[in-house]
């Protein structure tokens, strides 16, 4: 852990974003997490995304549950919302933010255990219900602050530090946020920030259920031979289908790859993605596609990474319950007690 | 790019910018840190064996090292380095017990022309080996141009007269009111060595229409000055112009206002902004009520009768040629004569030596200026060096600090029948400052603070008396916050390839953005690439392959905080902080071998 607070002083040529931070302005407290771990390069592409899209740090609420990767949203983005929420509960308060206000971006964070095994249901039911959310699992394989016993997405026949091999199934995360109904569904890898960050950036921006997976080793107790969440496994299996840069506001389109690979994605509140395809045959509108693509590798060893699904014309749950669109401190009395006429005209139609 | 190699000695002596800009290469960081602990007495002995006089330069140096500052780069202003110095100086203990003592005679003998800062630095460095130094000085006490040119409102005799006796204490000779008129004589007495440090002794004369009628009230500002600091000047007139814009006229113009001068002005040729003056030198001058005119050019001195009345000027404006040189042409508007009782004339110094006969073996240059090496110092005549202005024309003390310490060593070399242009490498130590796992031997929580300024007497009271200092100095308090604001640029980053994983865990966390990981290429190109692009191509790159990705890892140096950020959160030790100490090679400092030449 470092004593010290990050110094003040930055790069006197750093760029600033339309709102003139820099992405310095976007950084929270100094990391207490262990030197090395991939988190912290998960919180520095948050910090990247959030500076590139221009935000607003106070139109931005940051949830997460117990674990090491629920301590970081202490780490970036300090001048926005924030709770902290029992372990494993991040997704239902997360919920319950969104349905009070759906004006602010909701951004997830969670982690392998958090989101695999004590608040498994918590992260089926908020995907399922379209939650217009980023929901970040930071997934590490192991339980870091108990000593490194192997969690819910630990793959089977991996070592632990100690040698120990692993007999348990793994839960594939992106796996079920198919199968569940999430809009926009990623994975990619903390040691790839040239990944990562555009990932992040469009899922902010797509409005329903993001879901990204993050793999992100656990220097301290998961980093060895034999593990497959270690920078070197997963640098030598990573099978990257596409990469992406997210469009942002009215910049021209400089796209120099050669033609036919490149595929821009209009998302529904006009922002666009232009999705680079690594591999030609695989195309990311295809749920079903994906997710044969995706069990196949995995019986090869291979960890794919990149944006695996979206759809474009997502909905999410204020669209599905036909919410009111204002957030609810802002009724005021006559929208809240619209009086007894109000009252009598819906209990006629229960009658 | 290649991979940087860090080994090579100048690699981080330039990282650490003020060490380097230093003409002696005082280790700068190292005496602030000391200064922090209260070490007062061993900071003070740094700087004594790097620049000889710590307390004179530390109210009068040129401060090189100021403007090469990282931190000038990074906030506003630069650490005050000069007046940390200062203070090192000021709170110091007895410290004689410290200096070298006389060693046993060698029976060489070495004399020395001069009693300045040049001379004086190689008899310091001499005379502990065994050398007989007779040092000659027209003046009776030794000092030279820092105790007659320098206003004693600046720098007090006493601290010169301190700084110089723990010199001569050394079993100096001092011939003080002796003049040397004939190299040929001096080289008659048979020394093994002689060293000319007799500085740029002549004021530039402004000969122009007026001047030598009205010469009663014009005065050379040099020699004005040493007039005024041996007390044969008291007074001057009440309306004073002076000209030049140089250090010698920021002391001329300051010291009138303290000699009856009530309506003092400077004015130079050329504009303000490019007058060869420290800026801080023309600052006190501007506090002290004395403007400074610009783009005058003098053309007569009026008088009447003899009487000098004032000076007429042409008004000029700067214009740029193709080639960006400036040239000064009239303006068109006209003439101006400024009233005046009397003129200061500081238009610059020149060499002399009507006492270097012709068949001393001296050659001279197109420019009259004595043929000298700029590494050993040595003339055509090998017995004979020259050091300080003398040698190069007119620079400052600390120059001639450290022109003195290289023609020490090759004097020390001569007469150990050495070749004086095989000069030693200076000796490096490079040693890790980890103490713990987020522990280190420095401070590494970086001070925001600003420059903290240096109190200065009230002016009404400064201004009545001459020899009372204006600055103060700083005391403990301010001294201890101004130290902190040194990024410590001698405790450096170095990284270990072989240890790297790779996990950005220094990336993320350098709070400069000085750390990139990317592919190699040419380094126009990876300079445009890094996280924060940098087009200044004076500080280094440090690029390291040798990854297993297969990329390379490149630290711009640049704006670095050695704060030790990246060395904490590194989880393999591959950054670690280590502080690089260079000793510069004086004489006798290093074992005299010639197998040591391509060490």
């Amino acid at each position: 852990m470092t004593y010290i607070a990050k110094p003040k002083f930055h790069h006197p040529g750093l760029k600033k974003n339309e709102l003139g931070y820099t992405h310095r302005d976007y950084e929270g407290k100094i990391s207490t997490l262990c030197a090395g771990c991939g988190h912290d390069s998960i919180t520095a592409s948050i910090i990247e995304a959030c500076f590139e899209l221009s935000i607003e740090p106070h139109r931005v609420a940051k949830i997460s549950g117990i674990g090491c990767s629920s301590k970081t949203p202490d780490y970036f983005l300090g001048n926005s919302h924030g709770f902290n929420s029992v372990h494993g509960r991040m997704p239902s308060v997360l919920t319950g933010a969104n349905l009070a206000n759906r004006d602010l971006i909701y951004l997830g964070v969670s982690g392998d255990g958090d989101s695999a095994s004590i608040g498994f249901g918590q992260f089926a039911h908020s995907i399922r219900r379209g939650v217009n959310m980023t929901y970040i699992v930071e997934n590490n394989g192991v339980y870091g602050l108990t000593k490194g016993q192997f969690s819910a997405t630990a793959d089977r026949g991996s070592k632990s530090k100690k040698g120990v091999v692993n007999t348990d199934n793994a839960i594939d995360l992106v796996a079920i946020a198919l199968q569940l109904g999430a809009t926009f569904v990623a994975r990619s890898f903390s040691g790839d920030k040239t990944q990562l960050v555009p990932l992040i950036a469009a899922a902010i921006q797509h409005k329903g259920a993001s879901f990204i997976d993050v793999i992100s080793p656990c220097i301290a107790f998961n980093n060895h031979a034999g593990s497959t969440k270690s920078f070197d496994y997963v640098r030598e299996h990573n099978d990257a289908v596409n990469r992406l840069d997210v469009l942002v506001g009215r910049e021209p389109i400089h796209v120099d790859y050669a033609p036919g690979t490149v595929q821009v994605v209009e998302q529904h509140d006009g922002s666009r993605i232009a999705l680079r395809k690594l591999d030609a045959d695989y195309d990311a509108h295809d749920r079903l596609g994906a997710m044969t693509f995706l069990q196949k590798h995995a019986a090869k060893g291979q960890i794919v990474t990149g944006l695996l699904y979206v759809d474009p014309e997502a909905e999410d749950l204020h669209a599905h319950l036909n919410t009111v669109d204002a957030p609810l401190n802002r009724l005021d009395e006559k929208a809240l007690c619209p009086g007894s006429a109000a009252l009598d005209k819906i209990n006629a139609s229960l009658r | 790019m290649k991979p940087t190699d860090i080994s090579a000695p100048d690699y981080f002596h330039k990282v650490v910018d003020c060490q380097w800009a230093c003409p002696a290469h005082t280790p700068v960081p190292e005496y602030i840190r000391l200064i922090a602990e209260g070490r007062y007495s061993d900071a003070y002995m740094i700087n004594w064996k790097s620049n000889v006089f710590p307390g004179i330069l530390g109210r009068t140096c040129d401060r090189p090292c100021e403007p090469a500052c990282r931190r000038g780069r990074v906030e506003e202003n630069p650490v005050a380095i000069c007046r940390l110095k200062r203070v090192a100086a000021d709170f110091k203990d007895d410290i004689k017990h410290r200096l070298p003592r006389p060693g046993p005679k060698n029976g060489k003998r070495i004399a020395l022309v001069g009693g300045g800062p040049a001379s004086l630095a190689v008899a310091r460095d001499l005379a502990p080996l065994g050398y007989h130094c007779t040092v000659f000085d027209q003046d009776p006490k030794a000092g030279g141009m820092m105790r007659t040119q320098i206003p004693k409102f600046r720098l007090p005799d006493s601290v010169i007269d301190e700084e110089t006796d723990y010199i001569l204490g050394l079993g100096i000779e001092f011939k003080g009111g002796h003049r040397i008129d004939s190299l040929k004589q001096l080289l008659a007495e048979n020394y093994d060595a002689i060293f000319v440090g007799s500085g740029a002794p002549r004021g530039r004369e402004l000969d122009i229409p007026g001047r030598k009628e009205a010469a009663a009230n014009i005065h050379i500002g040099i020699e004005w000055l040493s007039s005024v600091s041996f007390g044969h000047v008291e007074k001057i007139g009440r309306r004073v112009i002076v000209l030049g814009g140089g250090n010698t006229a920021m002391d001329c113009c300051r010291t009138a206002r303290r000699l009856g001068g009530t309506d003092v002005k400077v004015i130079v040729r050329s504009g303000f902004d490019e007058m060869k003056a420290s800026p801080w030198e023309k600052e006190d001058a501007l506090h002290e009520d004395i403007p400074i005119l610009n783009y005058m050019v003098p053309i007569a001195f009026i008088h009447d009768n003899g009487k000098l009345t004032g000076v007429t000027f042409q008004k000029v404006k700067a214009e740029y040629d193709a080639k960006g040189r400036r040239n000064l042409v009239p303006s068109g508007e006209p003439d101006e004569t400024v009233a005046c009782d009397d003129v200061l004339v500081a238009v610059g110094q020149e060499n002399a030596f009507p006492w270097i006969e012709a068949d001393c073996g001296i050659e001279f240059d197109k420019w009259h200026m004595p043929k000298v090496d700029p590494t050993t110092f040595a003339s055509t005549n090998p017995k004979v060096f020259f050091g300080g202005d003398a040698a190069f024309g007119p620079k400052n003390i600390i120059w001639a600090v450290a022109h003195g310490h290289d023609a020490a060593l090759s004097i020390h070399k001569m007469l150990s029948g050495e070749d004086i242009n095989e000069r030693p490498l200076p000796e490096v130590h490079v040693s890790s400052q980890k103490m713990g796992i987020h522990e280190w031997s420095y401070d590494n929580d970086i001070s925001t603070d600003k420059r903290f300024k240096v109190p200065h007497r009230d002016k009404v009271i400064a201004l009545k008396d001459i020899r009372a200092e204006v600055e103060l100095g700083y005391d403990l308090k301010l001294a201890l916050g101004e130290a902190e604001r040194c990024l410590n640029c001698d405790v450096q980053t170095v990284f270990t390839a072989p240890l790297c994983i790779e996990c950005d865990a220094c990336v993320d966390i350098c709070p400069m953005d000085c750390i990139t990981f990317t592919q190699n290429g040419e380094e126009d190109d990876l300079r445009q690439r890094l996280k924060a692009p940098s087009p200044h191509h004076d500080q280094a790159l440090y690029v390291a392959d040798g990854l297993k990705t297969g990329r390379v890892m490149v630290k711009d140096e640049d704006v670095c905080l050695h704060c030790g950020l990246c060395a904490e959160r590194c989880p393999t030790g591959a950054w670690d902080m280590q502080k690089y100490l260079i000793d510069m090679v004086h004489a006798g400092s290093t074992c005299q071998s010639k197998a040591r030449s391509a060490a």
